[in-house]
């Protein structure tokens, strides 16, 4: 297995606060791994600073090879590091269709038989954005909105996507339906790193985990053995093992 | 009655200059939400810069169209390079400085702009050389007549091109989809790996381009140009993007054809409507007034430039955000 992102060190710190104190993650090609831990833990500062969003105060980020830190956003999504953001992001006035289209932004123009291939693919595995092909992305629900934006994310053909708190807000039924399709697109051979909060369903799809608390990484493993963890079981499983 | 089919043709050209200078304020405020007041000076140049290039061929035998288009080519490259180096000096670095600061440095660069026109063409009104024959054709109905140039027929033929060539850039094109996702969330749209830099630097060229092109217009139209021209024109312009709802395309185009139709008419009507003889037969204390001057107004057509203002401020009272600005998802 070839390490496709590997971050070591890695600081990060934003007016006066210092929200990730040192952490090293890597991700190997094919993996599925998950980033857990509670609201603030910085979870989501560590994905801004991989996706180019904010600036490291030290360490390094190295995707495919090469260190991308001081890369700005759209030289790093072009090289096939995508991110789901939280709260979706789907641009609200554009049709779904050119949602879809804007994902493959970085693909060359001469794909674009391809591309319209993969849009049809998405509303072959989406059957409800097709029905609104159409209609803007603003009129969707929350559900079909996180689809859309995985859609969306995966219409760049990315080697490593990153998708944070893909869950939040959605209705129970949703939250399956959602991590199913997770599961689907890792077993089709793309690399992910997830960020959630639901840390039982995060760690029961993913391969590996780690922890992460005040700003640094408090354990990490087998997502098997951190799902049977004490540890974690009282703190983010909110299961009473006193006993 | 001819009064009104005339003024329609008046104020509908006019109108088509507003809305062409009024789409580039709108755009610019749609992708960066920065009301871009040297918009208007961008405007002027165009004209400054086909006036020089008309006044050193026009001698020369070439025919005449052939002299307008090849300011038209110089003007608008020259323009576009002004709109892209005013983003990139100095908007960009103020991108996410509070509102007011950006806001301040658009005034500042409409003045040094204005500074650097009086510079290369002094502070004299410019004829602008009338190299193409003007040519008056009689429009009839049942009712009216009326007469339209054919310089008047150009600009709103040319108008109508470049607002279809626009909407068709914006809804149709990559580069025009890539515009509407950056102004609405441009930090998504550079996780897509879109530039949001180029993207907004094509934006202001575009504005520019289309800028230079009505700046060509007005200088023809009223045969004049002088470095300040680019003031109430960009007031007006600005006003017509603000009326139809700024951030919107479709409320520009309809801002400005009012405020065009609507000055026109002030400037046709008005003059009648206050004629203090005519007041007189109303209401009293007139009677003195008419009787010195039987042809004078209150408000005669050297108040056209306010109907507009009137006009804005009311439909700002009822509709803060514009004829047509509650369509958000139409910002680009």
């Amino acid at each position: 297995m070839t390490t496709l992102l590997s971050i070591k060190n890695l600081h990060i710190g934003y007016g006066g606060i210092q929200a990730v104190k040192g952490i090293d993650i890597h991700v190997e090609q094919g993996e599925l791994v998950t980033l857990i831990g509670a609201n603030g833990a910085g979870k989501t500062t560590t994905l801004k600073a991989i996706t180019g969003l904010l600036k490291p105060t030290a360490g390094t980020i190295e995707y495919d090879g090469k260190n991308i830190v001081g890369e700005p956003t759209y030289k790093i999504a072009s090289q096939g590091l995508v991110l789901v953001p939280e709260g979706r992001g789907v641009f609200p006035g554009l049709t779904i269709t050119e949602n879809l289209q804007m994902g493959a932004y970085s693909r060359p123009r001469h794909e674009r038989a391809s591309i319209a291939e993969d849009i049809e693919h998405k509303f072959s595995l989406f059957p409800r954005l097709k029905e609104r092909a159409k209609q803007t992305a603003g009129t969707l629900s929350g559900g079909e909105q996180q689809m859309l934006a995985i859609s969306r994310a995966l219409m760049a053909r990315p080697k490593l996507l990153l998708l944070d708190e893909p869950s939040m807000g959605l209705a129970p039924i949703m939250v399956q339906k959602i991590f199913e399709v997770v599961r689907e697109v890792s077993r089709r051979g793309v690399t992910i790193l997830l960020i959630e909060q639901n840390a039982k369903l995060a760690l029961q799809v993913s391969q590996r985990g780690y922890v992460m608390d005040g700003g640094i990484v408090t354990l990490s493993g087998d997502s098997k053995s951190l799902l049977v963890d004490p540890k974690v079981r009282e703190a983010y499983l909110g299961e009473d093992v006193a006993v | 009655m001819d009064t009104f089919l005339q003024q329609l043709v008046n104020g509908l050209t006019l109108g088509c200059v507003y809305a062409v200078v009024a789409l580039g304020y709108t755009m610019v405020y749609g992708i960066v939400q920065l009301i871009n007041f040297a918009h208007g000076e961008v405007v002027m140049i165009g004209a400054m810069v086909a006036f020089s290039v008309i006044t050193a061929l026009a001698g020369s035998g070439m025919p005449p169209l052939a002299i307008v288009l090849l300011s038209l080519l110089a003007a608008i490259p020259a323009c576009m390079l002004v709109g892209y180096t005013v983003e990139r000096i100095a908007y960009r670095p103020l991108r996410n400085a509070p509102r007011l600061a950006p806001l301040i440095t658009a005034i500042g660069v409409s003045i040094i702009l204005q500074h650097v026109a009086l510079l290369i063409w002094g502070r004299n009104y410019i004829a602008f050389p009338q190299i193409v024959r003007t040519e008056s054709y009689v429009l009839t109905t049942s009712v009216n007549s009326a007469t339209i140039t054919n310089i008047q027929i150009a600009i709103i033929v040319l108008s109508v091109v470049m607002m279809a060539g626009l909407i068709a850039l914006i809804y149709k094109t990559r580069i025009g989809i890539a515009m509407r996702a950056t102004s609405q969330n441009a930090a998504v749209a550079g996780l897509m790996g879109i530039n949001v830099n180029s993207v907004i630097s094509f934006t202001f060229i575009i504005g520019a381009g289309l800028g230079a092109v009505a700046g060509v217009m007005v200088g023809s139209y009223y045969g004049i140009a002088y470095y300040q021209m680019g003031f109430l024109l960009g007031l007006k312009a600005f006003s017509a993007a603000v009326l139809g709802g700024i951030g919107n395309l479709g409320g520009a185009v309809l801002g400005g054809l009012l405020i065009g139709v609507i000055e026109a008419f002030g400037a046709g009507y008005m003059g009648d409507v206050t004629n203090v003889c005519t007041l007189n037969q109303f209401l009293p204390g007139f009677a003195a007034m008419c009787d010195a001057n039987s042809n004078a107004s209150l408000l005669g057509s050297n108040y056209k430039e306010v109907y507009a203002f009137v006009v804005l401020i009311l439909v700002l009272r009822f509709r803060p955000s514009g004829l047509l600005g509650e369509r958000v998802s139409d910002r680009a």
